[in-house]
């Protein structure tokens, strides 16, 4: 199926993008996540939360094929 | 005042002093209330190894956010008896000394909107998904991280 990941912050500077659609076969968040470091190292050194369809997830969390994001800490207010 | 639709909470750019003053002037037709509070966040120009912070330039994840800012109104005013709840979050860029966030509450009595306030304001710093570039006046940057 194809994932939308949307990119935040610290992290979109890594990524160069704000979001990218992919190719992806596995079923869980873990699996995605695993693909992303192999193509951006220097993802595994930053702190960030998953959220699928919005809300934050796990990353034993199965993947539904709805939207993803990568989001650094909140700096709000 | 439930099950309302989020709407966006964001402005473009800092938030001036006269929003804020015609917001509190539009409440006096509404004589039930007896007590407002007003939270502004105003951009610190902090000095981080020698640098000093000149703006902060807002993103947020805009759909989500606007979601937990409902959620945030919809607890609120749950928790708390109040008349009238307003939050509004800048995003772009936004200079030192000037506004960011506007989060303004009332009710007919006081305590509550002391308690209300501070719940609100907590609630945004923890589940919101907005994101601060702190930019300093030699052009480079740094992420800021609410603590």
């Amino acid at each position: 199926m194809y994932i939308t990941v949307k990119y935040f912050g610290q992290i979109a500077e890594i990524t160069q993008q704000d979001e990218e659609s992919l190719e992806f076969s596995g079923h869980l968040i873990s699996e995605l996540l695993e693909l992303l470091y192999s193509k951006y190292s220097s993802l595994k050194t930053k702190d960030f939360q998953i959220a699928q369809n919005q809300e934050l997830v796990t990353i034993e969390t199965e993947l539904t094929g709805a939207e993803l994001a990568l989001l650094p800490p909140f700096a709000g207010g | 005042m439930t099950n309302k639709k989020p709407k966006s909470v964001f402005k473009q750019g800092a938030i001036s002093s006269e929003f804020i003053g015609e917001s509190i002037a539009k409440h006096q037709t509404k004589t039930s209330i007896g007590a407002h509070n007003i939270f502004l966040g105003q951009v610190r120009a902090d000095i981080i190894d020698n640098k000093t912070v000149s703006a902060i330039e807002y993103t947020a994840y805009e759909d989500m956010a606007n979601v937990k800012f409902h959620e945030i109104r919809e607890a609120a005013f749950e928790k708390f008896e109040l008349t009238c709840m307003h939050i509004y979050h800048s995003l772009g860029m936004v200079k030192a000394g000037e506004i960011c966030l506007f989060v303004f509450v009332s009710s007919p009595r006081r305590k509550v909107v002391f308690k209300a306030l501070e719940y609100i304001v907590e609630a945004i710093k923890a589940d919101v998904p907005v994101f601060g570039k702190e930019l300093f006046e030699d052009d480079t940057h740094q992420w800021k991280v609410n603590n």
